[in-house]
């Protein structure tokens, strides 16, 4: 578990991270979303002992991260799949990673089968890799000492598809044995993917948090009849609110429970009911991003 | 279920001891070779060392085929490369950005130091005794084909001095590698700290009376030199002490302070 209390950095009098608290919990996918700039590296940073906090603090498992006698061992940490010095082999990182743990040698072969590099990648120089080839070199690397927590920057940049669904299922694996995940993301696709709770950042402050079935709740129901207008009388009759949308379909803002039990006390049968899209999550992560930018061009 | 997490992390925290240093020194010292710029590094100071003794045996007049021609000659490769290869063990984790992993596996940054700094003292002590070594070899073979006597003319003494003034030279990298923390920043320096301020101090003696008494508590290159050259008596000692605390120790615990405390990117 990860817990983070009233984070706070200051640079001068920029505030980069503000008063930031949260918690990524055991055996769930905490996904840290935000544009670029809204302070989640450095938040990140902070977790981990890089970047020294003005004011607050980050414990995990209950225990600063400086205070952990092998921090590897209990978290796995990739700021940055780039940083590493472009010289050593994928194989020679891992092997790295492994001696300072003082985990067995055979963890940097299972590591490898893990991010499944041929054998001649394995052997490569890092400065040949492609982008997403080190991120799941990092990832690997955040693994070999076995840890409880991972804490991933932007773990899905650079990967492919296939890339995403394998970290997607990787991490989804990790997270039902027990394990606490936060990644950080500028995209709000990779996060609705990958993770259980959305933690949003915008200008260094929590904007929503929650889990994720909660906020796309918010997002209301999408209800569908071929006798619309029946469905209209229905729905007035239980007091739901609605509002047409353009393909025709109907949106309320209820759940779909008391949508469903309208329709079928009204007797009209439905060709579609469902949770609607991250519509709101969207709205708010776009009014998000536009703000950042509006600030980025008057400065 | 997470009662059962709770229990896992637990009793897996109870094994977990800190990273020992030794652990730690051995990692360091594996970062040295493990790239092509760092293996050439330090095999360069095999060739040059072996390159010098094959061009003192050449070139050196028949008298001067002494063991300490050979040492000084092996030993002055030796004495520059050894600063750059403490230098770059520190500032590579800052301009190849490996201290973000670094760091993060190893939190306590003055261990990571303490750490690099042992290590490049056992590359170090390497260097010389291999100096030592081929020198022997290169004096034995010298005055066996010059038909000249064989000359052994480094006492254990002076020996011990070269060790100490290479050691002192090796930490100068080591200070300003924590200082400055980016490779070429730091090795501009260590040339303009090795090669361009003796200089400058010795015209500055030449052309100023006052200084030329005032030199050698200020100059930390004169007061090495003498190291090396083997004539130490209780002045120099003196100087050498003086010149090491505000040249080495001095910006070297500020550099330390500064390494704490940088925010690693």
């Amino acid at each position: 578990m990860i817990a983070i209390d009233s984070l706070t950095k200051k640079y001068g009098a920029n505030t980069v991270v503000d008063r930031v608290t949260f918690t990524a919990q055991a055996g769930r996918v905490t996904g840290f979303l935000g544009p670029n700039g809204a302070g989640k590296s450095t938040s990140m940073r902070m977790m981990v002992g890089l970047t020294s906090a003005t004011s607050g603090r980050a414990t995990i498992a209950g225990r600063r991260f400086a205070d952990l006698p092998n921090p590897g061992r209990e978290v796995g940490v990739m700021l940055d799949a780039s940083a590493q010095h472009a010289g050593r082999t994928g194989r020679e990182i891992l092997t790295i990673a492994q001696q300072i743990m003082g985990v067995p040698s055979e963890r940097v072969a299972e590591m490898l089968d893990l991010v499944s590099p041929t054998e001649t990648e394995a052997n490569r120089r890092v400065g040949n890799y492609s982008l997403g080839m080190r991120q799941r070199l990092g990832i690997a690397a955040a693994l070999v000492g076995d840890p409880a927590v991972l804490i991933l920057d932007e773990p899905a940049n650079g990967l492919d598809p296939a890339g995403i669904r394998w970290m997607r299922d990787l991490l989804r694996d990790y997270a039902d044995h027990g394990g606490t995940v936060l990644l950080s993301s500028h995209l709000l696709r990779e996060i609705e993917i990958i993770a259980d709770d959305i933690v949003m950042i915008g200008q260094g402050r929590i904007v929503c948090h929650g889990s994720k079935t909660e906020l796309l709740r918010a997002a209301g129901t999408i209800v569908r009849a071929q006798d619309l207008v029946l469905l209209q009388r229905a729905l007035d009759a239980a007091g739901l609110p609605w509002t047409p949308a353009a393909d025709g379909s109907l949106r309320s803002d209820a759940d779909a429970t008391p949508v469903g039990r309208a329709a079928y006390e009204a007797g009209v049968a439905l060709t579609e009911l469902r949770v609607a899209d991250s519509g709101g999550l969207e709205d708010m992560f776009l009014e998000l991003t536009a703000d950042t930018q509006r600030e980025r061009t008057a400065a | 279920m997470t009662t059962t997490i709770e229990e896992g992390v637990g009793t897996r925290r109870s094994e977990i001891r800190r990273v020992p240093l030794s652990r730690a020194v051995r990692v360091e010292l594996r970062k040295m070779f493990d790239t092509r710029s760092g293996f050439w590094l330090m095999a360069s100071i095999a060739i040059t060392g072996l390159v010098a003794t094959g061009a003192t045996i050449a070139f050196a007049p028949d008298t001067e085929l002494t063991y300490y021609t050979f040492t000084k000659t092996i030993g002055y490769p030796v004495t520059v490369l050894l600063p750059m290869i403490a230098l770059l063990s520190i500032t590579g984790e800052w301009s190849q950005r490996s201290g973000l992993t670094t760091f993060t596996l190893v939190p306590n940054r003055s261990r990571v130091i303490l750490a690099k700094t042992i290590s490049s003292i056992a590359v170090a002590v390497a260097s010389m005794l291999f100096a030592f070594v081929v020198g022997a070899v290169g004096n034995v073979a010298g005055s066996t084909i010059a038909g000249s006597p064989l000359v052994w003319d480094v006492s254990i003494a002076h020996g011990a001095t070269i060790v100490l003034g290479n050691l002192l030279c090796l930490l100068t990298g080591t200070m300003l590698g924590m200082l400055i923390r980016n490779s070429p920043g730091a090795l501009v320096a260590y040339f303009v700290y090795a090669l361009v301020l003796p200089n400058i101090l010795g015209f500055l003696a030449a052309s100023q009376h006052s200084f030329q008494d005032l030199r050698p508590w200020v100059d930390l290159n004169l007061a090495q030199a003498a190291l090396f050259e083997g004539t130490m008596i209780g002045a120099q000692w003196a100087h050498v002490a003086t010149t090491v605390a505000t040249w080495l120790v001095l910006p070297g615990m500020f550099g330390l302070r500064r390494v704490m405390r940088a925010e690693v990117k």
